[in-house]
Formats: C-alpha cells, structure tokens, sequence
C-alpha cells in the first residue's frame, strides 16, 4: 500500500458513499446525533457500511497511520501526550504515557532470540459493565477505526503482535472484525512492512467468557493466556512484563478509537475539547429514569444537568430526580447537588464515583438506595474472582448486610460494620474490582445516611421498594375517586365508589405497588410500617 | 546420569527415548515438563503415546528394537547437513570418519523403512537436536532391555559427541537408573566383573590391591550374570546361591525356566523383607529390615550418595542386611571378629578406601546433604557433569554400530511384539506397593494395551482377558485399548506377580551388558472367554 | 544496591521483593499465600505493608523494593488491616481446630493466634461441602480452604499437571477438578505436592488421620525406596511407627517435590505381611536340631532362632563350595539394599567364597 493508492481508493469510495448511502437500521441503540453531542469516536457508526474497509477510507481512514509511520515512535508517544487522551476503559491513564513505559521496557531487554513479539498490544473489548455498550457500538458500527488506532499504538510502543479481547455476547463485533481483519491485511494495512515503512503489525481476535474481571487488564492477559482470568498484583505492571511475560499495552476501545482522530486533526484540535486535565469527548450510555435514553457522545467538562435534562429530555413520569449512578457496578451514586459539577475524571473521583466506562443510570424517588448499593453488591460479589479475601468474603458480608437491611433485619450495629467493611476492603484488596466495589455503598451512605437509618431503626423504605418495609395509604385530601386504582388492584382489595375517596383494605393488600403507579394524581403515599400480606415469609 | 537432574532446567532440547519418564522417574518427567512449557524443545522416540509425547515437538513411534537405525538416522542427517559441532568433534573425539562410513547407509528413507517413522520426521528431529544447545538425552530401561542394548548405548554416545553436548551444562547422555540404589549396587561391585568402583577382577594390579585390601587371594574370572547363573543352576553347574532383596521369580525372564532353575538348586538362602514368590523355594529366609529401619546409603541415577536413615525398629526380629551378611560371612571366614562392623558409616569407610569415586565420602560429611561421584577426596565437592572438558578417557571414541533387529521378530505364530514397563503407582514385582491399599486402589490390576486395530480382529474389546502366550508361557490379563500403542505392540507391566509377564518374556542377553531383552517378545493374543 | 528503609532502619539490598528484603534482614512479615517453592501470587492479602506514596497497601510478597522506598511492615494500619482479613477468614472457617488434623501445624491458625482474633465481627454464610474422602490417600475437606491457591500453584508449577483450579466466582468460588470430580477421574497423578503446600487442614494424607499431632511426631530425613531419582523426603515417626511422609524442601534432588509411592507408599513398612522371624524348611530344621520346630505360618516352614539359620546358611554356602568349588555358588545383590550392604555381599562373595558370581537386577 503507497499514499497516492490509499488516496485513490478514498476518492472512488466517497462517491460511491455519496451515490450508495448508508442507512442507521431502525433496532440500532444509536440514534443520530442529539443537540449537545460531538461525536469523535462514534463518528462513523451508521455513516459507514463497517464491513467495507472502503468506507472507512472514505472517512480519511489509515491516513493518520500513514501519517504516524513517518514520525518516529516518540514524536508518536509525544502528540498522544500532548492531546492530553485519558483511558476510557476506567482507570483514567494517559495512554502515550502507557506506550512511553512499555517502549522502554522493550528497549531495555535483548530483543527475542526464537522469533517472538517483542511486545503486544492489547484492545481491551470485554466491556463488562451492565448497561454499557459504547464499545460495542464502536467495534460493530466502526472496526476498522480501531485497528488503525491498534497499529499507531503498536507502532509508538514497539508492539508487532496486537489482540483484541471481545466479549463472547457480542458475536456482531466478532463478526466485523473478522471481516474488517483479513480486509486490512489484504490492503497490506495490516501485516509486513505496513506502508513500506518496515513496520510489521497484526491482530488476532480473543473470544472473552463473559467474566466481568476479565476486564481488568491483568485478569484479561491471564485470559489470553489461556487460565482463568484473575487479576495479578502490580507492579510489574504490563507495560514491563505482561502478556507471556514481555511488556504489554492494554488500551479500551474507545480509547483506541480516538487515536486516529488524534493524529487526522491535530493534538491540539482533540486537547481544545474537554477540561484542563480531561480531555476530548466521552461516550455514555444513559439508562434508568430518564425520558431519552440511549448512548450519546459528549464534550468532557459538560454537566450531568446537560446530560439528563437536555439530552436525557428530563426524568420519566415528572418524578424528582435522586441520583444518578455513574461509572458502573464500581461506580458511585451522586444526589442533585452534583448535577451542575463539570463531569471529568477528576471531579467525579471527588465526589466519590468514576468515569467507569461511562455507564449513567439515573434514580428517582422511587429508587431505594440501599436497595441499589444491594444489587451493585450482588453484582460484584457475584464477579469477584475470589483470589483476596477482601473482595470475595468482604463482599459477601456486605451484601448479607445490606440484604438483611432490605429485609427489615439490619441493626445499628450493621452500619457499623458497613463502614468498617468498606473501609477495609478498599484499602485492601487485590485489584480494583475489590477496591472500588464498595463504592456504591460508601456514596449512598455518604449521600443518603437517612435512608439506611430509616430501614435499619425504623424498618421504613421511604422509596416504597424494600419489601415488608412499607404500605400504601390514598391520601383522602387528594383522591378525587377515579378508581384507576381500584380497577388495576390485582387482589380487588381497594374501596371506594366512584367520585368518592378510595380506601385499601390493608390488611389483605400485599403492597404490590399497581395502584402506586397507576395513580395519575399522586394520591396514593407510601408510609412506615408492613402489611401482614406484604411481610416476607422468611429469608430470602 | 553424566548430567544432574537439577542441570536438566538448563536444556533446550530433550530426545527422550525408551523412557516414559512421567510414570518411572516422575520427579525428572515433571522437571522435564517444567522446561518444555519453559520453552525447550522435546522430542520424544517411544512406541507408545506415552505423557510426554503429548507435549512434544515430535513424537517417533519406532518399532521396538529399532532404535540403532533411528540414531544412526539422526546421525546421518546432522553429519550429512553438517548440523555437528566440528570443533568439538575435532578437539575432543576420535573414530569420527569411521562412524561416519557405518551411517552413511542409514538415510532417513532407509531408516523409515526399518523403524516405522516417517522420513520427514526423522530429519526434523535431527535438526531439532543438532540445532538447539544444550540439548539432553534421557534413556532408560526402553534402550538397555534390548538384545542390542549396549550397542544402542553407543549409538546414544555418538549422537551427544557429534553435537557437542557432552561435558556441557543442560546437556549430556542421561540413562535413568530404575531402582533406588542399582548405581550404588553397581558402584559397590555388586557386578561379577568387577569390584567396587568399576576395578576389573581380570585386572592383575587391581585385584592385586584389593588382594592386599582384604588379605586373601581372589578369583581372576570374571562371574556369571542373573541370567547366566539361573542357566548354570538349570544345568546343574550352580548349587547353592545366596539371594538379598530380589524376586527373580517375578522379575527375570523366563520364569518357567528360572523357576525350574531355582528348583534344582540344591540350597537357597532368601534375605527379604517379605516372603516372596522366590522365597517359597527357600531353605533358608532371613528376615531384614527395611529402608526406615536401618542406616546407610543409596546413590542415585545422577550419581549422588544420600543418607538412608534408621526412623523405626525393625519388626520382630528382623535385622539390617549388613548385620545379617556380617554374621554370615563370619562364619564363613570362621572368624565372626574379622566381620565385625559397628556401624554402616564403618562398613562405608572401608568401601571409600579402595573406591576411588568414593573415597572423600563419609557418613559424616554425607549429613549435611548428598555428594555426587566422583569425589576423589575429603575436601571434594562432588561431580556435578562428568566429562567436563576431558573424557575420562582423553578423547571421546564414536562406536559405529550397525543396526541389530531383536532376537525373536513377529511371525505368524505369534504377530504381535509385547513390550514391558512399569507404571506410576507400582513398583517392581509389587512387594512393597501392593501392600499400599491406596496404590492399589488407584491401580487394582493389570491392563494389557493393545491398539484397537489389533483389538479389533480378535474381537477383544475394553475389559475383556486375553490371553497372551509367547513361546515359553503364558498369561492372562485384561485388556485397554488405546490408540497410544502403536499398532502391533502390547504393552505390559511387570508389577503383578499374578499377571507374570515375564513367563513370556525371552532370556536373550544382550552380549556385552548382558541385559535380557525385555522389550521385545513375539506373543500372540487370543480372547478368553469367560 | 538499592536503599531503602524498612520500620525506619535503613537497609540496603541487592533487590528483590520487600518480603525478600525484610525476612533476609531479620523482619518478619506474616504470609498465607506465599511458599518458598512456589511464585509469588499477592492473594492472601496477609503481607500488606505500607508503602510511602502508596494509597493502598501493597502485598510484601509481589512488590519490588526500589531506591528510597519507605515501608512500615508493623504500624497499626498495617497490624487493623491484617485483622481484618483474618477477620474473614475466619467468618467462613470451620472452628474445629480440637479435631483437626492440622492443628498446630496450620497456618491460618497461627496468625489468628497470634493476631488474637478471637471472635469476628462478620456474621453470615460459611461454605458447607462435604468432607470428600473419594479418592485414596488425598483427603478434600474444602470448608477449611482459604483459597490461597497454593496446591493449585504447585499442581501447575511443580507438577506441571494441573489437575485443579478454581472453579466458579465470588462466594461460591473452589478449589476443585475441573468439572468437580473425584481426583481419581482427573489427570491427577496422587503426587501429593497440593498437600504439602496446603497451609490448612482443606488437603491432609488421609492414611495419616489421628495418627499424631505433629509436635507427637519426630521426623527423619532419609532418601526414597523406590526409583532411581533419590528423593528425599521425611519420615514422620510416632510410637516407633511410620506415620506420614512429609515434603523435604531443602534437597536439591526433588527440592519437596514427591511422586505418589514416596509420599503415600510407606504403609507396606508396618504390614502384618512382613518377615519377622528367620524360617527354615521343616527338612532342614530337622536335618539340622533332630526336632519337628515350630511351625510358621506359611507351609513347610519352621520358625528358626537366628543362631541355627545362620550356621544353615553358613553350613549350605560352605558344602555347596568344598563339593563343586567356589564357583558353583551365586550371590545376588540387590539394589535395594544400600551401598554398604552390597559392598559386604560382594566381599563376602569374593572373599569368603571365592567367587565373582554376584550380580543384581540391575538390568531390569
Ligand atoms: C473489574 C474491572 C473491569 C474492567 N473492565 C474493563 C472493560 O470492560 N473494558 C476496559 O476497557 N477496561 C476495563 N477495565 C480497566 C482495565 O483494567 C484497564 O485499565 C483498561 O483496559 C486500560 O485501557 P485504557 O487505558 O484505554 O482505559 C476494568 C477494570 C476493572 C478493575
Ligand atoms: S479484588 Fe476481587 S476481583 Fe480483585 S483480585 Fe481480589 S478477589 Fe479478585
Ligand atoms: S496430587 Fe499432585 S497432581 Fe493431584 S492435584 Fe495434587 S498436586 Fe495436582
Ligand atoms: S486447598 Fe489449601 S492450598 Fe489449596 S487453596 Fe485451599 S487452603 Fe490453599
Ligand atoms: S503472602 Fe503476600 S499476599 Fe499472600
């Protein structure tokens, strides 16, 4: 492959894009850009047909590889940094300096005497936070951006062998680039001697089993490894010794994604995006209560009121919003004092959450928030790889607190032992699953103490989720007697002739929650104390 | 060993041939393992599919008793490629055109033709020998059970000098010994030519010495061997032999003949810790002591001498072979004084005084952890690798051997060859493991393997007995089928006296080492019907 | 070297980790998941030091010493962190330590000593498997296993078998084959090597059960009795009684590792089977006393004093040589007898027979 090649197939292919167009299908997560979005990294999706390396070309695709091959490794090393690129896979890391510390290891050892790479570089596509799928729409809607962001950190590091670790529950994505891969080694952008340049680089793809620590980058090198994945403690850390012992660059998707941008537009076009120390854009997937759903592509620096009320259109059912849980099950949950804070890596870590991945779910009042610090809990305990003890038993004594909270069995005493948990695990635990699974339980108790007490001392859910911890009650100065309720009561247990107040036979109802939703007038409050119908029989 | 097991991790190639080492000697199989999964290349020449084939680079499944051809075959392609180490066949051996002339012939499609292994396969490990440094060569009983055995010694030798890997860290020429203390045994002069550290009794200034040692004329002719003393005693020359922990009854060959053989002597003394098949033709048993209840030392396959020590009190009142042999030989001598040791470490003593591999070893010096022979004086180290720089004879002689085919070959009668080995969970003629229920648990029986294209035809299938008669017995045992045989070739063990392999085996002694030919016997196999 | 200062006192070292650091220059730092023989994991979370600069703490045994480096192996941060991971362990441990086979010989049970965590704050679920006592020898008693993963380590490190791993995650993670079958339907070859990594009672010698607390037993360090490699191993001796074989870490030959008969093949020792009195033929007692003898329990042999069988043996070598000369008797050795003793049955061959024909199954 020569330049003047690159830019012919380029010019036939935009006008075949022009003539052909590319149509977004309608069951696509990814709607058009909203108002507010800059869309750097999912610039492409559903402009292009992602099996045709064509396409991409169109876009200026591997023109910044071109671009890269002609500078040397550490002008490479050098723009990454001065874009100011964080990591998007959590941890915030600036990836040129990642390629820096593994350059260095590279050089610093004699270079494989039986023919093996002398580095790697992995794509770290695992993505395993529940409700994220940026990845995923990168890796299905524009692979080949991610190859070409592969090979410029391959180059700048020193790596001659790339893997992509992709989640077996995202056959699509395997399924792209496994056309993308052989396409790019057939344009020779992949392979020998890429551009001429005596640079040789080419991916393979690894299927990952669905672990969510699987995503941690030590655990994911074990993985391809061929063992379990469980996290290694650091130092070494990859960059020096990684995969089969030699240094290694695990770098996320979106991360990947951004690089050819980089160098297509200039360093200082991607570090004029963001805030001073977060830069660029940021893919969320918002979910929960919140009218607009979807993923969306965002300037770093811009507010959560911007994402929920603007884009989001707001909270579902004019409820009030509570909170919204950002970062994933390692996340935390923020209330509505936060949401004028600039979201950038920084201020989120301050408040107690994490960019994560870049999950948003947001809470109203009807989400209980030891109930939520539960199932995060549930989810990590579940994942927990089980090699500390902090992270394996640790987790599960606090999920079998907070469960017993929900239950109505949580004692004074319990809080006490949360914070000593929490305190503990997150100081001693082996990787960060460990450490950062207590904060959904550090933010909510820091954020809403009076929801914890209430259910420890007075056994009252005040959001109406915690089974047995609550009853309905129609206030009689709002009911105007629609009898909605009465009529989607499945038990028939609520009274009242038409116009007239309606009443529940408390004694029969089973706290369903029908009549709550159904209500369209918010006569139906929630309050203290069970039903006998609605107290559990026994431990879950 | 001319190497240490622990020199092995250094290599970076394996030949393994005629050892299945994961089951015989498994703590050298696993440091194998180790180095293979480290990186280092193994090559693995046995007629099944043993453990470590599974993970070799290549795996040779030669007919039994065709090894020369295979080395010699190795030989020819490194020479022809000029693969060897020149300088080190240059500086440090002799006889090198002369082997070069006997190889010469064996080329990898002649060589394929006699040994079953594709041509292909043969020259890529050749190359794979010849071309990974260090490289180390573990044999076993799979080479020396031949008719031919010492001559396929040689041609082991000559592969390791031509490729420079003698005298070199992870390298070497690496016979696994099978029991525990056979290289002691050996070391001791317990051979019938020679006295201890290898002196030829035929040697007039050394037997001269031990002549002076021990103040008594000695016989300058050199004795007869197991094999060779059980056909005396069948015709009648041998009339009373003294046996110390053996069972030749379950463990030579030919058993009809050795039982027949053990029978017309006219006095047996049998010293054993059990009474064992061959002690029910005993006059006299003795009853010793075993490995826990006495002092004393074994020396291992790579030459290092160890400290047996005395944990627990023989039971009832059974004694320590040595005190047992010093009584005996008292009387003998007619003087019990002169036969009087008070300790092991005294009986040592005198042994290292005319064993010139062993004359800095001491119990003494032994308790601060084992030394490796030679160690020629109090304040040597030991011998890690032997021949470092210099044989031991000056220049190292390649031997040119030719091919010898086994003594008996399959025929009509009897299709099938039988090889023998031993397995993990047992050991020898199980006198001991058999009174080890978890061993026997794990491995209640024995299980004859037999490829399924062999199985098929005589409608035998898993689990079924056979019968497996050779031209001088036979046995019955059940049957695995295995496609880790090569078609063929059964497989038996030698470890359930029930199952005696050894009534089919042939007592054809290889002519110079004199070791029976286990390895190859014509058998044929029929299905009992229960 | 490298510089730095461990508890404030200045050390200087070549490298290597902190815990390698600390323990060569006399500070102990408690462990569970390290073993001498095997790599390094930073699982246990026992060996947490403080690393100036460090938010969290870091395991001593993974992390390397660099220059400057200020660590606190003591201070109460370090001491309320270990607790604490005690703590859970202890919250989902069997607390049988009366009947346990380890007792006293665990490590768990140490460092609860001597953290004195008496009691622990955690209430909840504690892992209830049964005892699995499938296989021979290798007794699973899986609630006591604190997931160190040790026997796993030195099943792949040592052994290079790797019949078990982890299964499953969180909670409900195990130690186990990969489909959790009995080790008997796995490549496990019953070396025993997880066992004598295991510092618990989760993996113990099933034929060495209530045979001996190990401050009952002596050991003795003596070298294998079954195939060439030589390797030792201790003896571990109760009331004149072999009781266990343990790993001996120290020989260079096997380094502790053992195959399946010199770890569990010990028992034939103490056999009801073995020889414990001199027998004779009933002939030649007769021959030799005039009487009928007492008879043995295997027929045709009498019971003999060890005076009259060795004037037989004495007397058979002796007539056996002056009738048809030194050469018409055959003395077999034996490799399994030790060097001294094959010395002194070739001397008396060459000696007092006058015979070369001694020989032992070398061959085979
Ligand atoms: C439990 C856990 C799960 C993780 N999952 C992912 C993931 O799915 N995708 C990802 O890119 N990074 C994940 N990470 C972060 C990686 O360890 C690593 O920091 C990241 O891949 C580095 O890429 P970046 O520098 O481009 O962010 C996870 C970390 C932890 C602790
Ligand atoms: S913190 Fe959890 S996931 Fe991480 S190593 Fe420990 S047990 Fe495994
Ligand atoms: S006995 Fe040996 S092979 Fe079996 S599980 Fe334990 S270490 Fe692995
Ligand atoms: S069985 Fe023993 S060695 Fe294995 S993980 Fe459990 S406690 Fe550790
Ligand atoms: S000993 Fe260091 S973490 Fe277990």
């Amino acid at each position: 492959m020569t330049l003047k090649e690159l830019e012919r197939i380029r010019a036939k292919a935009q006008k075949e894009l022009a003539v052909r167009g590319v149509e977004i299908s309608p069951d696509s997560e990814l709607k058009p850009p909203r108002p507010g979005e800059v869309r750097v990294v999912l610039r492409n999706c559903g402009q292009i047909d992602p099996e045709r390396i064509e396409d991409y070309i169109a876009k200026d695709g591997y023109f910044a590889l071109y671009k890269v091959l002609n500078m040397t490794p550490e002008q490479v090393i050098e723009e990454a940094k001065r874009s100011g690129l964080r990591g998007r896979g959590g941890a915030g890391f600036p990836p040129g300096q990642k390629w820096f510390f593994a350059r260095q290891a590279v050089a610093s050892r004699p270079a494989p005497a039986d023919g093996t790479p002398p580095a790697y570089l992995i794509c770290n596509g695992d993505e395993g936070d529940p409700g994220a799928f940026m990845d995923r729409a990168v890796l299905e809607g524009d692979p080949n951006s991610v190859l070409e962001g592969m090979a410029i950190a391959a180059y700048a590091m020193g790596a001659t062998q790339g893997y992509i670790y992709v989640r077996a529950e995202y056959p699509v994505a395997v399924e792209h680039l496994q056309t993308a891969i052989p396409q790019a080694r057939r344009l020779g952008l992949l392979g020998k001697n890429i551009f001429g340049k005596g640079f040789d680089f080419d991916v393979d793809i690894r299927i990952g089993a669905g672990a969510f620590v699987c995503g941690e980058e030590t655990a994911l090198i074990d993985s391809i490894e061929g063992r379990r994945g469980e996290p290694r403690p650091r130092p070494p850390f990859p960059a020096v010794s990684g995969l089969w012992g030699k240094p290694t660059s695990v770098n996320n998707v979106e991360t990947l994604a951004n690089i050819p941008q980089i160098f297509l537009n200039g360093a200082d076009w991607f570090a004029g995006m963001g805030t001073e120390k977060s830069k660029g854009t940021k893919t969320f997937a918002i979910a929960g209560k919140v009218k607009n759903a979807g993923l969306i592509e965002v300037p770093m620096g811009i507010t959560m009121r911007e994402i929920i009320y603007d884009i989001g259109e707001g909270i579902l059912n004019k409820k009030k919003f509570k909170a919204a849980q950002t970062g994933g099950p390692l996340g935390g949950c923020l209330p509505a004092k936060y949401l004028d804070t600039p979201i950038d890596f920084e201020s989120l870590a301050a408040a107690g959450s994490l960019m994560g991945s870049g999950g948003l779910i947001v809470l109203d009042e009807n989400d209980c928030m030891v109930d939520v610090a539960r199932f995060f809990m549930d989810f990590t305990q579940d994942e927990s790889c089980g090699k500390c003890p902090p992270c394996c038993l640790g987790t599960k004594r606090l999920l079998e607190i907070l469960t017993r909270m929900t239950q109505a069995e949580g004692t004074a005493e319990d809080l006490q032992t949360i914070e000593y948990l929490t305190e503990n695990i997150s100081t001693t635990s082996l990787c960060a699953l460990g450490q950062g699974s207590v904060n959904p339980v550090v933010t909510t108790m820091r954020h809403f103490r009076d929801e914890y007490e209430s259910h420890v001392y007075k056994k009252f859910c005040p959001s109406g989720v915690c089974k047995g911890m609550f009853h309905y009650e129609i206030l009689a100065d709002v009911c105007n007697g629609c009898g909605v309720c009465r009529k989607k009561c499945p038990d028939k247990v609520i009274k009242g002739d038409k116009k007239v107040v309606h009443e529940i036979d408390l004694p029969n109802c089973i706290v369903c929650g029908d009549c709550y939703k159904a209500c369209k007038f918010d006569a139906i409050a929630i309050r203290p104390g069970p039903t006998p119908k609605s107290r559990l029989p026994e431990r879950r | 060993m001319t190497n240490s097991i622990e020199d092995l991790a250094k290599a970076k190639a394996f030949l393994i041939i005629g050892s299945n080492t994961t089951e015989q000697h498994p703590i050298i199989g696993a440091g194998v393992k180790r180095a293979v999964r480290r990186g280092a290349k193994l090559i693995v020449a046995d007629p099944r599919r043993i453990e470590l084939a599974r993970m070799s680079s290549l795996h040779l499944m030669q007919r039994p008793g065709s090894d020369i051809a295979l080395l010699n075959g190795l030989c020819h392609v490194i020479i022809r490629e000029g693969l060897y180490d020149k300088a080190f066949v240059a500086d440090r051996t002799e006889g090198f055109e002369e082997m070069k002339a006997v190889v010469d012939k064996y080329t990898p499609a002649y060589v394929a033709e006699i040994t079953g292994i594709p041509a292909e396969d043969i020259q890529a490990a050749a190359r794979c020998y010849a071309t990974s440094k260090p490289a180390a060569i573990l044999y076993s009983m799979g080479i020396t059970q031949h008719a031919c055995g010492h001559a396929t010694v040689m041609a082991i030798a000559n592969l390791a000098m031509l490729c420079g890997n003698l005298g070199v860290e992870g390298g070497g020429v690496n016979p696994l010994r099978g029991q525990n203390n056979v290289q002691g045994a050996c070391d001791m002069g317990g051979l019938p030519d020679v006295f201890p550290g290898y002196q030829k009794v035929a040697d007039p200034i050394l037997r001269a010495k031990m002549e002076t040692a021990w103040g008594t004329p000695l016989s300058d002719k050199p004795g007869l061997t197991v094999v060779e003393m059980m056909n005396a005693a069948h015709t009648g020359k041998l009339k009373a032999m003294y046996i110390m922990g053996e069972n030749p009854l379950v463990t030579d060959p030919d058993l009809n003949h050795v039982e027949e053989a053990l029978k017309r002597l006219d006095f047996l003394v049998i010293q054993d810790i059990f009474f064992t098949e061959t002690a029910a033709l005993a006059d006299v048993i003795l009853p010793a002591a075993a490995f826990a209840e006495k002092d004393g030392t074994f020396s291992n396959t790579e030459r290092r001498v160890q400290l047996v020590r005395k944990a627990v009190e023989p039971p009832g009142e059974a004694k320590p072979d040595w005190q047992i042999i010093s009584a005996i030989a008292g009387r003998l001598a007619g003087d019990k004084g002169s036969w009087e040791y008070d300790s092991s470490a005294a009986i040592m003593a005198e042994a290292a005084a005319i064993t010139p591999q062993y004359a800095g070893i001491s119990h003494k010096r032994l308790e601060n952890g084992g030394i490796q022979w030679p160690c020629p004086s109090a304040d040597h180290p030991g011998t890690k690798i032997l021949h470092l720089g210099k044989f031991s004879r000056g220049l190292g002689k390649f031997m040119a051997v030719e091919s010898i085919p086994p003594a008996e070959l399959p025929d009509a009668e009897y299709p099938l060859t039988l090889t023998t080995g031993r397995r993990l969970q047992h050991y020898h003629s199980g006198s001991m493991t058999h009174r080890v229920a978890g061993l026997n648990t794990l491995l209640p029986e024995e299980r004859m393997e037999i490829h399924p294209a062999d199985a098929e035809p005589l409608g035998l299938a898993d689990g079924d007995m056979a019968l497996i008669a050779s031209r001088r017995g036979q046995v019955t045992a059940r049957v695995q089928r295995t496609d880790r045989i090569k078609p063929g070739v059964v497989f038996m063990t030698f470890h359930f006296p029930e199952t005696a392999v050894n009534l089919l085996t042939i007592a054809m002694l290889d002519p110079v080492a004199k070791i029976p030919e286990y390895k190859a016997t014509a058998v044929r196999v029929t299905r009992v019907r229960s | 070297m490298t510089t730095l200062t461990i508890n404030g006192k200045t050390i200087e070292a070549p490298g290597g980790t902190i815990l390698e650091v600390s323990q060569a220059n006399g500070i102990r730092i408690p462990t569970l998941c390290n073993h001498p023989a095997l790599a390094p994991k930073g699982a246990c979370r026992l060996c947490l030091v403080e690393v100036k600069g460090s938010r969290v703490l870091q395991p001593a045994c993974t992390f390397p010493i660099s220059e400057g480096m200020e660590v606190q192996t003591e201070s109460p941060k370090v001491r309320a962190a270990r607790k604490f991971v005690l703590e859970l362990l202890l919250s989902d441990h069997p607390k049988d330590c009366m009947t346990c086979e380890m007792c006293g010989n665990c490590e768990l049970q140490d460092l609860i000593y001597e953290y004195g965590v008496k009691e622990t704050p955690f209430v909840g679920d504690h892992h209830e498997y049964p005892l699995d006592d499938r296989d021979p020898f290798i007794l699973r008693d899986m609630e006591k296993c604190i997931h160190c993963r040790r026997c796993i380590r030195a099943c792949d490190e040592i052994q290079a078998v790797n019949a078990i791993t982890m299964i499953n995650r969180g909670f409900r993670s195990k130690v186990a084959t990969s489909f959790d079958t009995r080790l008997q339907d796995s490549n496990c070859v019953f070396c025993g090597q997880c066992i004598s990594v295991c510092p618990t009672g989760a993996l113990t010698e099933k034929d060495s059960h209530g045979q001996g607390r190990v401050w009952q037993t002596t050991k003795v360090t003596t070298t294998c009795p079954y195939c060439g490699v030589g390797c030792n191993f201790d003896l571990n001796i109760r009331d004149g009684k072999v009781v266990k074989v343990t790993s001996n870490w120290n020989n260079p030959v096997n380094k502790g590792a053992l195959c399946v008969k010199g770890r569990f093949g010990w028992q034939f020792l103490h056999s009801p089977d073995r020889l414990t009195i001199p027998l004779m033929k009933s002939s030649l007692w007769k021959e030799h006393k005039g009487t009928e003898g007492a008879p043995s329990r295997y027929e045709g042999f009498v019971e003999a004093d060890w005076e009259t069988a060795l004037d037989a043996v004495a007397k058979g070598l002796l007539t056996a040589k002056s009738e048809d000369g030194p050469d018409a008797v055959g003395i077999l050795a034996s490799a399994k007898c030790t060097n001294e003793e094959n010395y002194l049955i070739q001397k008396l061959a060459r000696r007092e027979i006058g015979t070369n024909n001694i020989d032992h199954c070398a061959r085979l």
